[in-house]
């Protein structure tokens, strides 16, 4: 699976891109949210507001509770603000 | 038709080139974007724009269908820009080109509404208080839905 991150979302992280094993028992976007704010740090501070952070699998909006596979392509941003 | 790039275009030549050839097409409706000096009571030195390679490409593409499917349009034309941004530069056009004025109007309203809650970019100002993301309206989202209450 590959997790993407934009905007403010990169810069708590500190990472842009990274390659990871679906994690046991996670199945969809708000199972992975929670994994990933497990990390604490900044990933923790990155997701400490859900409802304003933004999902794409695989290039297309989603909601949390969209099921998720190995091989998925996952982008977290805040929502956006182009044109 | 959809664009993402860097650099600056030219209006003109590219509203020649969207009705070059087809002289069914009766009018051509189009918007341009532009990057502002200010944001509420401060001032706006520049801004960097970031998008999601690929995904961006896809939205717009699926934006521009949407767009050619509702209406009966002769070409549609939809190019945005990414990078570094100073005030007074183009940011985005969106242009609809039909037999007739209503449908490239509408068109065009659409395209631009829709596009700025589907399409993956992130504004970031700099001002006196350095960088800082801008935050997505709500009026923006309720733009965009009024497409969708039809």
């Amino acid at each position: 699976m590959k997790i993407l991150y934009f905007a403010w979302l990169k810069e708590k992280t500190g990472v842009a891109e990274e390659d990871c094993a679906l994690p046991d028992g996670v199945a969809d976007v708000a199972a992975l949210v929670e994994w990933l704010t497990a990390r604490g740090g900044g990933f923790a501070d990155a997701f400490s507001d859900p409802s304003i952070v933004r999902v794409a699998v695989n290039q297309e909006h989603v909601a949390t509770d969209h099921p998720l596979a190995d091989g998925d392509e996952v982008a977290f941003f805040p929502p956006v603000t182009g044109g | 038709m959809i664009r993402v790039q860097q650099h600056d275009f030219d209006i003109g030549a590219e509203l020649a080139k969207l009705t070059d050839g087809n002289t069914s097409i009766g009018g051509v409706c189009s918007f341009v974007g532009l990057v502002r000096d200010f944001a509420g009571d401060d001032a706006v030195d520049g801004m960097t724009l970031e998008h999601y390679p690929g995904m961006t490409e896809k939205q717009l593409e699926a934006i521009d269908k949407q767009a050619q499917d509702r209406w009966p349009l002769d070409a549609t034309l939809i190019i945005h820009r990414f990078g570094s941004l100073e005030p007074g530069d183009r940011i985005v056009f969106v242009a609809a080109a039909s037999a007739h004025r209503e449908a490239a109007f509408e068109a065009c309203h659409f395209l631009i509404d829709w596009l700025k809650t589907q399409a993956p970019f992130w504004k970031k100002e700099t001002g006196k208080d350095g960088a800082t993301w801008v935050e997505a309206k709500t009026s923006d989202d309720s733009a965009a839905k009024r497409w969708r209450d039809d």
